[in-house]
């Protein structure tokens, strides 16, 4: 599995390059956000905002009104959490072209319930005119802002930094609402098809709703996010909505918060890991799978790769 | 004729036309008027550079909120086409929407007409101004966010090399939110000079004096201290307003702070202090009381 890193900072600026209405707006975590290098390129176009989120917004709707496009880089909780209000009226009820881009999601970060977007996506979702995307692998880092740049509206991009792994090719790119099969297979005790969803709102991809409908034992969402509101409750909807009457099992944070520790603790600890996902799919199919955590161990990511390491701030 | 009897005369309208819907409406925000009536008069007859009105005298009705299916419209129209030199309006104190109406037909910018629609279903002359509204071009109801927005507007213009300025009408209590103070903060570090905020510093809000609410005073004081220009007049006086407007204020954003009287014109309201923020008659004869001195007016 190869390993990127800060595929971010370098494809924002070598993207950005020939889009002079593109600005880079940070409250005090520029390098934090790897937006350093956009900064060092394009001074004219990056604006520090301080720690003032909610002014940040109000300035990024302005911008937004006289043909900028504010490309808003800080934690997630800072935006969602702290300027929620602005964020409503200043940029989403205008339906206003500015896009947010959320670090830390969940259990990607030790700092603690006030750094650990949680939420963000339920938040985010409910809000009128937002487009609600997350990124999931260095493939979808390179492609996201190309695949959200004609959306006539504020798009919330839930988004990754450091070392991230390449699940898909590169040409294989993220496009909104088109879900990706990682992987499928029927096995002598089990069929399996695995979705990769980058797209939270709007969701109605057909491709989900055939797999859905294709699923014979079940569906099981898996999520950094709380099972409230995230891609959990927007699979249960569209399964209502269609009289999809199966199984469903939402892995993710079970209406908790969480506390500053690693993530693989973490993971463990609130059962976000491969072996919680194994015993779930032991419990909605009956059956044993006689999988081991050294059978895990052995396909883990983080092992090919000597740096990992868990993120700091 | 002088400017200042024209001006003068406005600013009378401005309050009986508010006078007249608090009346017919059995409540109104009718002291926000007595308080700013000359600044609102000044700034449309002799301060801001607007070209003439580019909307239609009689407001449209509400075309719905603004989506992806749905363009974005606003009112900003009633205070000119947008040309690199025009100034723009923003009205950050929008539960003023009536005083602001009462001016754009004082100033022929829309019809008195169209104050039909006032408060009516379906209608953009709504109680509570938002960017639909005449005259206004953001959505600023929840109080403090017309600062930033304006202030993102004007910085984009001065990317743009446009020369006109952004004037942004606020209200005192507005001084008591974090974000009126991150984003003085923010114009003042990014020396966005080109943006102008007269406060109506009326010393009243909801639940009655400031001063027994949350004290914002020395606001002059912290204002200067965080960077801005700050001239302080009597917001009664045209000639000071008018004037304050020009004061040099190079690399700064300048703030004129209007000390008014929110009785000013009207001194039968001076019976309801301390609660002035929205008059509602307490019974038909207060009612009738202020209908026989809208009569005298």
């Amino acid at each position: 599995m190869e390993i990127l890193t800060r595929v971010h900072a370098k494809n924002f600026v070598e993207w950005a390059k020939d889009k002079p209405e593109v600005i880079a707006l940070s409250a005090d975590l520029t390098s934090s956000t790897e937006i350093d290098l956009f900064r060092e390129t394009y001074p004219k176009r990056f604006f520090s905002m301080g720690m003032a989120e909610q002014n940040m917004m109000g300035f990024a709707g302005g911008l937004a009104r006289e043909d900028f496009v504010p490309h808003i880089h800080t934690f997630a909780v800072f935006i969602y959490r702290r300027a929620y209000d602005q964020i409503c009226d200043s940029i989403a009820y205008p339906n206003l072209r500015v896009r947010f881009f959320g670090f830390l999601p969940g259990v990607t970060t030790p700092g603690g319930a006030t750094h650990q977007a949680i939420e963000d996506l339920s938040v985010m979702r409910s809000l009128p005119n937002m487009t609600v995307i997350e990124c999931g692998d260095a493939t979808d880092v390179e492609s996201v802002l190309d695949a959200i740049h004609n959306v006539d509206g504020p798009v919330y991009v839930r988004m990754l930094r450091g070392e991230i792994p390449r699940l898909f090719a590169k040409e294989e790119k993220m496009q909104i609402n088109r879900a990706r099969v990682l992987s499928q297979g029927d096995d002598v005790t089990l069929g399996i098809q695995h979705l990769h969803l980058t797209t939270l709102k709007p969701f109605n991809d057909h491709l989900v709703l055939e797999s859905l409908a294709k699923a014979k034992r079940g569906i099981i969402t898996m999520e950094n996010h709380t099972v409230i509101g995230g891609v959990g409750t927007a699979t249960a909807e569209m399964m209502a909505e269609h009289g999809i009457g199966k199984k469903l099992v939402k892995i993710g944070l079970q209406d908790t918060f969480i506390h500053g520790a690693s993530k693989p603790y973490l993971m463990r600890e609130y059962g976000l890991d491969a072996i919680a996902l194994v015993e779930q799919v032991e419990k909605l199919i009956g059956a044993k799978l006689n999988i081991s955590e050294n059978d895990l161990a052995a396909v883990r990511l983080d092992a090919v790769h000597s740096e990992a390491k868990a993120e700091a701030l | 004729m002088t400017w200042q009897t024209e001006t003068q005369r406005i600013a009378h309208n401005i309050r009986r036309r508010v006078l007249e819907h608090t009346i017919k409406s059995n409540g109104g925000y009718l002291s926000q008027a007595c308080s700013s009536a000359e600044t609102l008069a000044v700034l449309y007859t002799n301060v801001m550079k607007l070209n003439p009105s580019a909307a239609p005298m009689i407001p449209p009705p509400f075309s719905g909120v603004p989506s992806k299916i749905n363009p974005r419209y606003t009112g900003a129209a009633y205070n000119g086409a947008h040309t690199p030199d025009a100034d723009r309006f923003f009205l950050s104190a929008v539960h003023y929407a009536l005083p602001l109406y009462s001016t754009l037909i004082e100033t022929e910018r829309m019809s008195p007409d169209g104050l039909a629609q006032f408060n009516q279903d379906g209608s953009t002359v709504e109680m509570i101004g938002a960017e639909h509204s005449p005259g206004l071009e953001v959505t600023g109801g929840s109080l403090g966010q017309t600062i930033s927005q304006a202030g993102g507007i004007a910085l984009a213009r001065k990317l743009k090399n446009e020369s006109g300025r952004a004037f942004v009408f606020m209200s005192d209590g507005e001084f008591q939110s974090g974000q009126t103070w991150e984003a003085i903060q923010a114009l003042a570090f990014y020396k966005i000079d080109n943006v102008i905020i007269y406060v109506d510093v009326n010393g009243q809000q909801c639940d009655g004096k400031m001063t027994d609410v949350m004290n914002i005073e020395p606001l002059r004081a912290r204002l200067e201290s965080f960077g801005a220009c700050v001239a302080q007049v009597d917001g009664h006086d045209l000639d000071a307003l008018a004037a304050s407007a020009v004061i040099a204020h190079n690399d700064q954003p300048l703030v004129v702070l209007a000390y008014t009287d929110p009785a000013k014109g009207m001194p039968i309201l001076n019976s309801r202090k301390p609660k002035l923020h929205y008059v509602r008659f307490k019974d038909e004869n207060e009612k009738k009381i202020f209908a026989e001195f809208l009569k005298n007016f």
